[in-house]
């Protein structure tokens, strides 16, 4: 069973490739798409690489859940993020720091979710149980 | 102008490679422009003919059940150039084909010469999906009867090139 070391090692080689970053850049709280510059198309090579790279399947949307704010009209109010819609947060992404959102939930700050750590703690939890 | 940027398969092997020819000529336009007094083969036009022989290899795999469309390119490097009178061989071999798309790695040659190499993400659309119609048709693999190249190969004589 790979470490959470190993697991972060590999998702750094990973978004090197598919983003054309640099290491340095890949920090644990780094986000994909505002640190990092990931655009939706790059989710896809990330999903194929990741999955050649741990020999692993993962069901599509099980990582990067698609379309989360236009899932329903309760999650959304006033460009914010309502209680319900964090709670269905907590329960699609369980590996991400919902906490934070919750802080300040207004609704551009649902990309900040997807970070280098939610990959690493997905993969960890995928992996090791 | 033809979006058809490869001349003509001289290998293909079902979900594992394909190899395509494509002839530079000085009776292509933009050769004249890029560039005045040294006519070399536009960088684009070969990830493009290589995207072209990648994604038909890709939507082959599936009996082209879905539109094939060129999602990205990772990574590409050109080593040398292409002049008229040169011969360019693509070569792509397939990497990874899921339902959401396929990956695929390919090289450009002229003989032995290595000219360039990438690697090309594609997405698969669903060609019955209606939202399809906002989508620029260039983008696609199969647009303007492009799968004709897997028919062109006989000789003179009638033979079978392919």
């Amino acid at each position: 069973m790979p470490t959470q070391d190993e697991i972060f090692k590999v998702v750094q080689e990973t978004l090197e490739d598919a983003l054309g970053v640099d290491d340095d850049e890949v920090t644990m709280d780094a986000t994909l798409q505002g640190d990092l510059g990931a655009e939706s198309i790059d989710f896809l090579d990330i999903l194929f690489r990741l999955e050649k790279g741990f020999d692993i399947k993962i069901p599509r949307g099980e990582l990067f859940p698609e379309n989360l704010a236009r899932a329903d009209s309760s999650f959304v109010q006033d460009g914010k993020v309502t209680e319900s819609g964090i709670a269905q947060l907590r329960e699609k992404m369980p590996h991400a720091d919902v906490d934070k959102l919750a802080e300040n939930p207004a609704v551009a700050n649902i990309a900040d979710l997807f970070t280098v750590r939610m990959m690493v703690n997905f993969l960890n939890h995928k992996l090791n149980g | 102008m033809r979006w058809f940027w490869i001349d003509r398969f001289i290998e293909f092997e079902s979900g594992s490679y394909a190899k395509a020819v494509k002839n530079v000529s000085l009776s292509e336009e933009h050769m004249h422009d890029h560039f005045p007094g040294f006519s070399v083969m536009p960088g684009s036009l070969m990830i493009e003919g290589l995207a072209q022989t990648g994604g038909i290899l890709l939507g082959e795999k599936n009996d082209f059940k879905y539109a094939v469309i060129l999602a990205k390119v990772p990574k590409v490097t050109f080593h040398s150039w292409a002049t008229p009178g040169d011969s360019l061989v693509y070569t792509a071999r397939l990497l990874d084909d899921r339902d959401e798309g396929g990956t695929v790695e390919c090289t450009a040659h002229v003989g032995e010469r290595l000219v360039a190499e990438a690697e090309i993400v594609f997405a698969h659309l669903d060609p019955a999906d209606p939202t399809l119609g906002a989508i620029d048709q260039k983008n696609f693999v199969f647009s303007m009867n492009l799968l004709g190249i897997l028919e062109v190969g006989k000789a003179g004589d009638g033979a079978e090139k392919l």
